[in-house]
């Protein structure tokens, strides 16, 4: 390994259960130089960091660190060897004070094995100055910004005095002006010789700061390149150059008729004029990268989390949505993206989970009628071949595709016009995922309006009419079946819609 | 030898034999209770002996229904055992005697319905308070009613520092009376319970308690009110601790300020032990009371038995927390 390689991941594998599998990884960053790591969701890129700080032990794989072997089992020997880590998920401590969680674990003591807090305070304090972060190192973490709470996290790595940080997705956050400081921070420490992995979605922040480009894919490691002998184009074709491997079912594709519901659920300058509207019979894809606002529009129209402006139209009238019983009742249902925690009723047994959303339909004389209950149970377990023993089997013993077969027919038993399916497919096996393709086919053709969400470019490509792009909480693209390939809504969904759109154009002149 | 069919058949059902086991084991031990101390005691098994140990436990056990529902949706009620005092001195006020002298209210005469009507309502009143501190205002269920424990019992103790005896007869009948041989307050007792069974199993209401306890979120996301679910079932837990201090009351022929100290603490044990999971979605009805004959089972044996009553607490501690043990190991 020569002199200026500072780490060396070789032939990393990790299957730990709910985690993306990694296979075969390597990666080698050089000293004083940023490595970007690209991809899309899912691709591997943050289980392999957390590898590198011993959240994970791999299967198997070699780490050499600074010319010497190392195993790493957890964070603290990972911090001990100087790598120090900024979580995409803030985690500070919300009631502590900036110097206490910039210190935490490693509390300067005083003679008598107390908490120094005078020099505590005072080391963030010049630890701050130095970073020129205007925070005070008493504030207390709550009752600061996100911006500045990332700041904070960002201060916190640096300080270990590490020779290597990971950023993951450090500018997630913050504002242009911010990461103008973030840049500015990481040159300064570059300049020490400390090695930057750098994790990003966005494309214009990685040609800026980046010296070495990783992408990649599906857990595996697809190429490392300088960042001046590579350009936008070529680093997306990398990202998604993979190849259509699911067989989607095939469907009459519908004429766009105007939307059923129209939501535009923040001001109009950031939408650009577009606007969110499914229309009968039609499958609208909404794609995005992690933290590209999907969830939270879809939280919006819903009515989970207010919206501060814009508004909501169904079948051209406007509605007020304050709580997903009003979005029920304007004939909408939301199929949510994390079964566990949104979406199934552990405990309960199947026939709850299925017929909560629709008792009122079930009601005779203030009493629920059980043999309609049981009835409807059975012939949406017949339709949707869902396999459970029994009606009374606790839902959380079904195999993740049964549970989102009885999720699937809890909302259709609201016999609504919009379905929103927030990652159908995720996490279930291939038989059952085509299963709920087809049924989300026939679903489009009885007339249904449904706006599904989807991370896999395969899936959005394979099944929508068409497609939307979100980019940093607005959208960005809209395209029909016909225009849209990966590489057309990776550019839209990494901020270049103005590439995408040209790429539409060539396409269409070719 | 055996052909693999026949062990299948053979494991199958065991299988069955170890579910049987698994759902009625609280009835199974409740049994064992029951044999043991016949042996142990020739009285224990005396018929008044046993409508005595109901007759004890039907004032606990309106509480333990209510704390059962409220279990179910996630939450916990503590403040039951002095919403039942609060109740009984507010209802015993309104059913003195005209020729007692020291009457709260002297000349004061309505019909019995009027000082019912009005424990009902106390309790009614002291649940949807806490029903709304906890649904509107965010507060944690066990602050929330850790408030109202204190308050209620201060409450009562305004209203009235000693006790308010020289009850009517009406009123004394609903303690003490009896039709067909049955007291009343078992009678009482068992209609709550059933109600109750069929409120859980055959409403919306109780199956949205069901859904609350089981994923707060999904249930929201469902459209499920949860709001006026959550206030509803404290309401309804306050409403059934205020029939309790009623009932208590009557008994006893006088409504007392410290009445139903620790009733609480007796009610979730019931539930629990009962197989009422603390973190919501699993519960019932009929659990629950054979969780309180279980809890009143050992409070009469134990007596019977000469034991002392620092043993009979230290006995009662070590039986909660085995059930809840089991209940833990069950559930994996």
């Amino acid at each position: 390994m020569d002199q200026d390689t500072i780490l060396v991941m070789d032939n990393i594998s990790n299957r730990s259960p709910g985690v993306k599998a990694l296979s075969n990884v390597n990666l080698a960053v050089r000293k004083g130089t940023v490595h970007a790591l690209m991809g899309e969701n899912g691709a591997g890129k943050s289980t392999l960091m957390k590898v590198l700080i011993g959240m994970y032990i791999p299967d198997s794989g070699e780490i050499t660190f600074q010319g010497n072997k190392v195993r790493i089992e957890n964070t603290e020997t990972a911090l001990k060897l100087g790598i120090s880590m900024i979580h995409q998920e803030l985690s500070p401590e919300p009631y502590m004070t900036v110097a206490e969680n910039i210190f935490l674990g490693r509390e300067p003591l005083s003679r008598f094995g107390l908490i120094d807090s005078r020099k505590m305070v005072a080391d963030t304090k010049a630890l701050l100055e130095r970073l020129e972060i205007n925070i005070s190192p008493t504030a207390v973490m709550r009752t600061l910004s996100v911006a500045n709470t990332q700041m904070v996290e960002i201060a916190k790595a640096i300080s270990y005095d590490s020779s290597l940080i990971i950023m993951d997705e450090p500018t997630s956050a913050i504002t242009e002006r911010e990461v103008a400081h973030l840049f500015q921070m990481i040159r300064s420490v570059k300049a020490k010789d400390v090695a930057v992995i750098y994790i990003t979605h966005k494309m214009d922040e990685v040609f800026q700061i980046a010296d070495d480009i990783t992408v990649f894919r599906d857990g595996r490691h697809i190429a490392t390149v300088p960042a001046t002998q590579t350009d936008r184009n070529s680093l997306i074709a990398m990202m998604v150059g993979r190849e259509l491997t699911n067989i989607f079912p095939k469907r009459i594709r519908a004429h766009w008729r105007g939307g059923l519901i129209r939501a535009q659920p923040y001001p109009q300058r950031h939408g650009r004029g577009r606007q969110f509207r499914p229309a009968p019979g039609e499958i609208l894809g909404l794609a995005g990268l992690m933290g590209s606002g999907r969830t939270e529009v879809i939280e919006g129209i819903f009515g989970i989390k207010p919206i501060d402006t814009g508004e909501i139209t169904v079948k051209g009238a406007p509605v007020q949505i304050k709580s997903p019983g009003d979005a029920i009742k304007s004939g909408m249902a939301l199929l949510t993206e994390d079964r566990k925690l949104t979406g199934i009723l552990g405990v309960l047994p199947v026939r709850d989970n299925m017929m909560i959303a629709s008792l009122r339909n079930y009601t005779t004389a203030g009493l629920l009628n059980g043999s309609l209950i049981d009835e409807t149970c059975n012939r949406e377990r017949s339709r949707l071949d869902i396999k459970t023993p029994s009606m009374d089997q606790i839902i959380k013993l079904l195999s993740g595709g049964n549970q989102q077969k009885v999720l699937v027919s809890r909302w259709l038993l609201t016999t609504p016009d919009i379905l929103i399916l927030d990652e159908p497919t995720r996490g279930i096996d291939v038989g059952a995922k085509s299963e709920i393709h087809r049924l989300m086919c026939k679903l489009a053709q009885e007339g249904k309006a449904i706006l599904m969400i989807s991370s896999e470019l395969p899936e959005i490509l394979g099944m929508s009419d068409r497609i939307l792009v979100m980019h940093d909480g607005r959208l960005e693209g809209e395209f029909t079946r016909a225009e849209a390939t990966q590489e057309i809504i990776m550019r839209a969904a990494t901020g270049n819609n103005a590439l995408a759109v040209e790429a539409v154009a060539e396409n269409a002149h070719s | 030898m055996q052909t693999t069919g026949e062990t299948a058949a053979k494991s199958l059902g065991r299988e069955r034999f170890n579910a049987f086991i698994r759902k009625y084991a609280i009835v199974f031990i409740l049994i064992f209770m029951l044999i043991a101390l016949s042996i142990l005691s020739p009285a224990f098994l005396k018929p008044g002996n046993l409508l005595n140990i109901i007759r004890q436990i039907s004032v606990m056990g309106l509480i333990a229904i209510g704390v059962t529902m409220v279990i179910i949706t996630g939450g916990i009620d503590l403040s039951s055992g002095s919403v039942l005092a609060l109740a009984a001195v507010v209802a015993s006020s309104l059913a003195q005697r005209l020729d007692w002298q020291g009457a709260k209210f002297p000349g004061l005469e309505v019909p019995v319905l009027v000082p019912v009507l009005a424990a009902l309502a106390v309790g009614a009143l002291c649940g949807t308070v806490n029903g709304s501190l906890i649904a509107k205002f965010k507060i944690p269920p066990f602050i929330a009613t850790l408030g109202m424990m204190t308050v209620a019992r201060g409450f009562a103790l305004i209203y009235s520092d000693r006790p308010i005896s020289s009850l009517t007869d009406p009123y004394n009948f609903i303690g003490q009376g009896a039709v067909l041989g049955i007291p009343l307050p078992i009678i009482i007792l068992l209609v709550v319970a059933l109600g109750a069974h069929i409120l859980l199993n055959k409403t919306r209401f109780g199956r949205y308690i069901y859904a609350l306890g089981g994923n707060e979120q999904a249930a929201r996301i469902s459209g499920i009110n949860i709001s006026r679910v959550k206030i509803g079932v404290y309401a309804l837990a306050g409403t059934l601790a205020g029939l309790s201090g009623l009932v208590l009351s009557s008994r006893i022929s006088s409504g007392q300020p410290g009445l139903g100290l620790g009733y609480e603490l007796d009610a979730i044990a019931s539930a629990v032990i009962g197989g009422t999971s603390l973190s919501g979605g699993i519960g019932t009805i009929w659990g629950t009371i054979v969780g309180a004959l279980i809890i009143g089972v050992l409070n009469n044996g134990l007596d019977l038995l000469n034991v002392s009553a620092y043993w009979q607490t230290i006995v009662k501690g070590s039986i909660i927390v085995i059930a809840v043990i089991i209940d833990e190991r069950k559930n994996r």
